[in-house]
């Protein structure tokens, strides 16, 4: 039994190496390194930019006066004849996607096929998958700023205010949030989606709020603090030029946090049917729609899924690199070769 | 303690009665339950509409409605009507079992399994099992469960249950399935790379073995574990508990474990013959208790001095083994039960909480029913909680391990079995109890969907009847269940952190 050997490799870490690679580096500049340091995160920044470029890119977008045309030929609402050649007998709509790069690589004319009316179903996932992430980025800034002001508030207030805040936070915290989503999903998910997600950000900055409230309090005791204080700064001055930049790992981490969640959160309120409803598209309307279909045609049922499931990850892991960058304790595997140079360091120091 | 307790629940009454307050108020303002009415041309639409305001009071207010539903719970917990004027208490009756049964089993085995990979990731902190790991639980927690559900159902249940007719095991799978089983174990093992390659012949190949066995002796068709496995089983458990428990130095313990499995081969007989002719409940309750019972003594004959952890280990021990000839029992049930007309071979189910067909009063097949039923629905809820604990409990290892008394214990000598399982696990465990409720209301939620998918009658059957209705009360009774569920776990979670740390307590009494 070896399970509980001592991890050696990991273990002695020389406090040196740690120390001389920070050296002279500002706040800024450690964090930036650390979490360009997480291959994961990075991995997964590259992925969430890529396909975000990639389904925002892919069809036709109005902002204002400006009409983007999307590089995909059809729209959510073109209604094509269902193509049946090449497909297994008895059905249609079958994908085109070949990603054998040796046979015929290329997206084809349905790359994931069609669905029940012949629509194509790659610019109903592409359309969902736009809706996912723009309900994930309102829901992440709408839950961001409430959590921050309602924590910095009471963390630094403290008083009647936190109570009455923290109480408020703790009644909402324990409402599971697929009941308040749903509540608030079913009644006001026909005004939109860009509405819905503002309504589900109101309700989604509990946990944030906590945190940066626990952030305040141990903040507002530092001596930089006092200095700003007897310097005669301003409260909100204090709040803004002296706390909350040092609370801004602990909310960044959080709201992506948050921001996963949400496209879970989204997903599901749509699969349940209280969340955005036809004729939008959802991923999770989508999934809904066809888990009938999975044994006869699977592809409707895999791809929205797996667009959920890239997006989730890469927001997930990106967070996880930004706790490890902003982690000041965080330990850093050191490699072979460092270690085999700080040994090297040591002996030249004794000669 | 018990003052400690009653402020507790004080303040998590107060909780409930704010978040009630919150949702009912926003479950009122956001919609109409006479809206589908007003459109209707019926002439009797006037007094439908009469009569639904007089019974869900709807000319009241919604704050001070809120309260009259609150004064009717309060004297002789009455839930008010449904909209079809059914009692909400008889619906929620009738859900509260099946709902509690899904949630309680996917949170334990979350919890065991989580806190087991979560601990054995931060001890092996950076290796090859800490990165998959941690891949697999960041995969976890982006999975949406309605999508899995759909998956389980096709790759678990419709292919096992046509597994079951041939029952060999194809040469691919056996393959396959010993190359992730070396693989597993061999992430598992630090040390150079002959020694990882060991590891992973000697695992892929037990393995492979076992699983030729299982399909050349066609196992799955008539599955069981029979005395002598259970003895072998029973042995590996016995070592296994007292090193985690007490270490093997543990004389007197090791006996004890040792004791304890020879006696639970002993009564295997005994067990089959109370198991066919007296099979129930309170059976294995008292079964359970005879154990424990068994366990004491045992201990007390073998140990003289410091029987706490000797005692301990035997009951564990105990537990394990009764558990292990409970599972055996179970799959001798397998074959009979899948052959009934109402199985007809294929035993796991897709959909609902039970099968009605099966000839009841049969205690044995009920219980193999309920777990086959409950097989994907916990798998599917399990998935999310799991990957939080694991990733919570990684990160409270790593950070207790950084402390002082974990250095001042292994400075004193202590071996690193104890000062990981006594000084770093229990303090591991204090945080893990807060996070046990908000992961509680992730699990509901969780539920309400898996429940959907799954078409288990249900809190989340009722809980999606009462949004599409618009039924507030129905919506306030599923409320109110959960909820008093998440209190009761908070509770227990807090006895659990002052049963863990004694400094809770200190703070309770002044």
């Amino acid at each position: 039994m070896r399970i509980f050997r001592r991890n050696k490799s990991t273990e002695v870490i020389s406090g040196d190496i740690a120390n001389r690679e920070v050296e002279g580096l500002s706040q800024g500049q450690i964090v930036r390194r650390r979490f360009l340091r997480h291959r994961g995160a990075i991995i997964s920044l590259i992925v969430l930019g890529t396909t975000m470029l990639f389904v925002f890119s892919a069809l036709d977008l109005t902002l204002g006066f400006i009409k983007y045309p999307g590089w995909w030929k059809y729209s959510i609402i073109d209604q094509p004849d269902i193509r049946t050649d090449g497909c297994p007998p008895g059905l249609g709509g079958c994908p085109t996607l070949s990603i054998n790069p040796f046979g015929a690589f290329g997206l084809g004319d349905h790359p994931f096929g069609q669905d029940d009316i012949g629509r194509d179903y790659f610019a109903l996932v592409m359309r969902g998958a736009q809706r996912s992430i723009l309900v994930m980025f309102i829901i992440g800034i709408v839950g961001g700023a409430i959590g921050t002001t309602v924590g910095a508030i009471s963390g630094f207030y403290r008083g009647w205010v936190d109570s009455v805040l923290m109480r408020f936070t703790d009644f909402i915290i324990t409402i599971p949030s697929i009941i308040i989503g749903s509540v608030i999903g079913y009644h006001f998910g026909n005004l939109g989606v860009p509405f819905l997600a503002l309504y589900l950000g109101l309700f989604a900055w509990t946990g944030l709020s906590r945190l940066v409230r626990g952030e305040f309090l141990s903040l507002r005791e530092r001596e930089f603090v006092d200095a700003a204080k007897v310097a005669g700064a301003s409260n909100r001055r204090i709040i803004f030029k002296h706390i909350l930049p040092n609370a801004v790992g602990v909310i960044i981490v959080s709201v992506t946090l948050i921001m996963s969640g949400a496209i879970l959160l989204e997903t599901a309120l749509s699969y349940l049917g209280f969340g955005v409803v036809a004729p939008d598209v959802s991923l999770g309307l989508l999934i809904s729609q066809y888990q009938d279909s999975f044994t006869t045609r699977p592809w409707l049922f895999w791809y929205p899924g797996i667009f959920i499931i890239l997006i989730a990850l890469s927001v997930n892991f990106i967070g996880d690199g930004l706790r490890d960058a902003f982690d000041p304790r965080q330990r850093r595997r050191i490699s072979r070769k460092e270690k085999a140079a700080e040994r090297k360091v040591a002996a030249d120091r004794q000669v | 303690m018990i003052a400690y307790l009653g402020r507790r629940l004080t303040a998590l009454l107060v909780i409930l009665f704010g978040s009630s307050f919150i949702l009912y108020n926003l479950a009122a303002i956001s919609g109409d339950p006479t809206e589908g009415l007003r459109g209707s041309t019926d002439p009797k639409v006037k007094a439908q509409l009469l009569s639904l305001t007089r019974t869900l009071n709807l000319d009241v207010p919604p704050p001070a409605r809120y309260f009259l539903w609150l004064k009717r719970i309060f004297s002789g917990f009455d839930f008010g009507k449904t909209r079809d004027g059914h009692p909400v208490s008889i619906d929620l009756a009738a859900a509260i079992p099946t709902t509690i049964r899904l949630i309680l089993l996917a949170t334990i085995i979350a919890i065991i399994l989580g806190l087991a990979f979560g601990i054995v990731s931060a001890l092996r902190q950076y290796s090859r099992f800490d990165y998959g790991m941690t891949f697999v639980a960041f995969l976890m927690y982006s999975l949406p469960i309605f999508w899995v559900a759909v998956l389980l159902k096709q790759y678990l249940a419709i292919s096992f249950n046509d597994f079951l007719d041939q029952v060999t095991i194809q040469p691919g799978w056996i393959i396959a399935l010993s190359l992730v089983s070396g693989i597993f174990w061999a992430s598992l093992i630090s040390g150079d790379r002959a020694r990882v390659w060991k590891i992973f012949g000697i695992a892929g190949g037990a393995s492979a073995l076992l699983l030729t066995l299982l399909s050349v002796t066609k196992w799955f068709a008539n599955p069981g574990i029979g005395p002598i496995v259970l003895l072998g089983l029973s042995v590996g458990a016995a070592y296994g508990i007292t090193f985690l428990s007490t270490g093997l130095g543990n004389k007197p313990a090791l006996r004890s474990a040792q004791s304890m499995a020879v006696i639970g081969l002993l009564l295997y007989y005994p067990n089959q013959y109370i198991f066919n002719h007296a099979g129930g409940v309170l059976t294995i309750v008292g079964l359970a208790l005879l154990t424990a019972l068994i366990g004491v003594g045992v201990s007390r004959y073998w140990a003289k001095i410091d029987r706490g952890p000797v005692t301990r280990t035997a009951i564990l021990t105990g537990v394990v083994i009764g558990i292990l000839t409970i599972i055996d029992k179970l799959m001798q049930t397998f074959k009979p039960y899948i052959e009934t007309d109402a199985i007809n071979g294929r035993p796991v189910p897709t959909i609902s909480e039970s099968n009605s067909l099966l000839p009841p009063g049969n205690f044995w097949f009920t219980f193999l029913d309920t777990l086959l039923h409950l097989f994907l629905p916990t798998i599917a809820l399990a998935l999310i909680s799991f990957a939080g604990y694991v990733r919570y409990s990684r990160g409270t290892l790593l950070e207790v391990m950084n402390q002082d008394y974990i250095r001042t214990a292994r400075a004193k000598g202590l071996t690193e079995r104890t000062v990981i399982m006594r000084h770093a696990f229990r303090n591991t465990l204090i945080p893990l109890t807060t996070i046990i409720v908000v992961d509680f209301a992730a699990i509901i939620g969780g539920a309400i969907i898996t429940e959907r998918v799954f078409g288990w009658r249900g809190m989340g059957t009722l809980f999606n009847k009462a949004i599409s209705d618009f039924d507030l009360n129905l919506l306030m009774g599923v409320f109110f269940v959960t909820s008093t569920l998440a209190v009761l776990a908070n509770l227990a979670a807090d006895l659990l952190y002052s049963a863990l740390d004694p400094r809770i307590r200190v703070v309770g009494k002044s």
